[in-house]
């Protein structure tokens, strides 16, 4: 079985930060693998070393930039790595759920996986939307935000929990081909090994752009425009304590004592 | 096709608070496009949720009875025959963790624009949305392209709709294949166990602040000092430091203390979903601009490795 991953290199924001038109400034990003992706990573290299799977390949919608990244899964056990931009890409602020489907659909393709793992979301722009949109372009089946996996490779049969609201699981099996969009919290994602990271070095990163999958500009003209963006107004009222440490944990413990829950 | 459909949802039984919210973000929406409202309702005990769900501003109730509880593949097929009966400008899903499992597919087989997650919608002959980015730290105004669009909400944006509406309210013919590769075999309940914080009058709740799991003696010294219940945020029930019945959130506990206090918890929408019925807020945060002071009725904006031991201090 070929497992296929999508991982993004997310922007992370510094606590203080400025905002130049439309977006972040750069000088106040810091890049890194996303959070739920991490976790779809490992989950897909624990089922190669169970022995479900022959080859994890990951893919990336991103810029060169974003080659350290995915080092970065190679090292964690992903055997190579997919990564596809153009220059039609690099002026599309917000790439909308139909273009990232588009273009992973056609890596799909080629790629032709028995199961695909994506993370819930993505830390920056949140969407939420990639791995189920994918799958119902592909015709695969699918199951969104999940936090067990169990893999019956006989049967083709992905028995999943999926986290709903409020401490509830739903239980449901999924047969392959699926895509899996996975939470936080499923397993315990690894560090790279220096060996990893090593090897890593020599593991393929497929560069592709859009001509390269069969797709031409007509497919990343994204729907959704980021006509704004701004720190949002805090509504807080809160009675923020000054001073140094002791002073500021000396009002607390005052508080703490009149309403009555700590003496 | 001014029209808006909003989709409601329920689960085991019950409808969902997001049901009454979609009525009315639907509602709003409609008179922004000259429209009429429409709700669907799907799977279940569709004549008891449509009474309910009869509420003021709505127009007409469809109901597709197929199935007890949510799959997605009635869902989306359901969808999909309403919006070729009805043609609506907008369709408004809530932004939950089914909503996650459906919305995306029926835009996509609709080839409609998706923007997920709203807190705002503006309609002006064109949609245009209000999310927000790098976990709460920046807002934006999405325009969102095409004809006709999809939108999924966030939950308690919006009020609840209320009153007794008169919609009309009917059964929906479609005919679902559900020969589908995807099989619900159950439910379970997590978070178990013999500690409930649900019950307790004071937490202290810790975040990913606390950056490594030894650390997290230093808030149970203060746990003990102040005789609290310990809670925490998801990272550190997903690191495995604290067992998922001390977990406050959309999936973990929704907790009403009189005081919670917040140490390095930044304030995201799913943990606040767990808290924000608490009493008395209090956050200590080195960040001035993290989202949990906006909620926080008391703040030390400051070093919880510093302000911490200082507090265990001052009860000891
Ligand atoms: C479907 C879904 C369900 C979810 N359910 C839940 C849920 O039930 N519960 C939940 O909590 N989350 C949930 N999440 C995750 C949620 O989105 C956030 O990722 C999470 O709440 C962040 O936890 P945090 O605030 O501890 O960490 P962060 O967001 O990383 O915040 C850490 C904070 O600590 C502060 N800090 C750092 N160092 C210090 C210091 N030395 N002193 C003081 N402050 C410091 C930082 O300024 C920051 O504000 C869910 C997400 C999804 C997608």
């Amino acid at each position: 079985m070929k497992v296929l991953v999508t991982v993004k290199e997310v922007a992370e924001v510094a606590d203080d930060f400025e905002i130049a038109g439309t977006e972040v400034d750069e000088r106040y990003l810091e890049y890194d693998l996303n959070e739920w992706d991490d976790y779809a990573v490992e989950e897909a290299v624990q089922l190669k070393e169970d022995g479900p799977a022959d080859e994890v390949v990951t893919v990336t919608i991103g810029p060169e930039r974003a080659e350290e990244t995915i080092r970065m899964a190679l090292a964690k056990g992903a055997d190579r790595a997919v990564r596809v931009w153009d220059d039609a890409l690099e002026d599309v602020d917000m790439l909308d759920v139909e273009t990232k489907t588009n273009l992973l659909a056609a890596v799909v393709e080629e790629e032709d996986p028995d199961l695909i793992l994506t993370g819930v979301q993505s830390g920056d722009d949140a969407l939420g939307a990639t791995g189920v949109s994918l799958a119902d372009q592909l015709g695969f089946q699918w199951g969104a935000v999940v936090n067990a996996l169990d893999f019956d490779a006989d049967a083709g049969v992905a028995s999943v929990h999926r986290e709903l609201e409020g401490g509830v699981e739903e239980l449901t099996d999924i047969e392959i081909p699926a895509v899996l969009t996975i939470q936080t919290g499923i397993n315990e994602p690894r560090y790279a090994s220096l060996r990893g990271i090593r090897q890593a070095q020599s593991k393929e990163i497929a560069a592709k752009t859009l001509g390269d999958i069969g797709l031409d500009a007509g497919a990343v003209e994204s729907d959704l425009t980021l006509t704004s963006m701004y720190e949002p107004e805090s509504e807080s009222d809160a009675t923020i304590f000054e001073g140094d440490a002791g002073e500021t944990a000396g009002q607390l413990a005052e508080v703490l004592r009149e309403k009555g829950v700590a003496e | 096709m001014s029209d808006v459909l909003a989709v409601t949802e329920h689960r085991r039984g019950e409808l969902r608070d997001v049901s009454y919210e979609v009525i009315t973000a639907g509602r709003e929406l409609a008179d922004a496009t000259g429209g009429d409202l429409h709700l669907a309702v799907i799977s279940g005990d569709t004549e008891r949720f449509a009474e309910d769900l009869d509420r003021e501003g709505v127009d007409y109730i469809h109901t597709v009875s197929d199935g007890e509880e949510f799959n997605h593949d009635v869902y989306v097929q359901a969808i999909e025959a309403l919006h070729a009966e009805l043609d609506p400008e907008v369709v408004v899903m809530p932004n939950s963790v089914n909503g996650l499992d459906y919305a995306p597919a029926v835009a996509n087989r609709l080839d409609l624009p998706l923007a997920t997650d709203a807190v705002g919608m503006e309609y002006d002959g064109g949609l245009t949305v209000t999310r927000e980015m790098y976990g709460s730290k920046v807002e934006t105004a999405v325009e969102v392209g095409g004809d006709q669009q999809a939108v999924t909400v966030r939950g308690a944006e919006w009020p609840a709709a209320e009153g007794v509406g008169d919609a009309e309210i009917s059964a929906f013919d479609v005919d679902i294949d559900t020969d589908a590769g995807s099989t619900v075999t159950g439910f379970e309940e997590v978070g178990g166990g013999d500690v409930d914080i649900s019950e307790a009058d004071f937490i202290v709740s810790i975040g990913r602040g606390i950056e490594e799991e030894e650390n997290l003696d230093l808030i149970r010294d203060l746990v003990e000092a102040t005789d609290a219940t310990l809670a925490s945020s998801r990272p550190i029930v997903d690191n495995g430091w604290l067992p998922k019945n001390r977990q406050v959130g959309q999936s973990g506990k929704v907790v009403t203390p009189t005081v919670y206090l917040a140490i390095g918890i930044s304030g995201a929408v799913q943990h606040v979903a767990g808290m924000k019925g608490a009493d008395n807020i209090i956050a200590v945060n080195t960040d001035p601009n993290a989202p949990i002071f906006d909620i926080a009725d008391y703040g030390i904006v400051g070093d919880l490795f510093e302000v911490v031991p200082e507090l265990i201090e001052q009860f000891s």
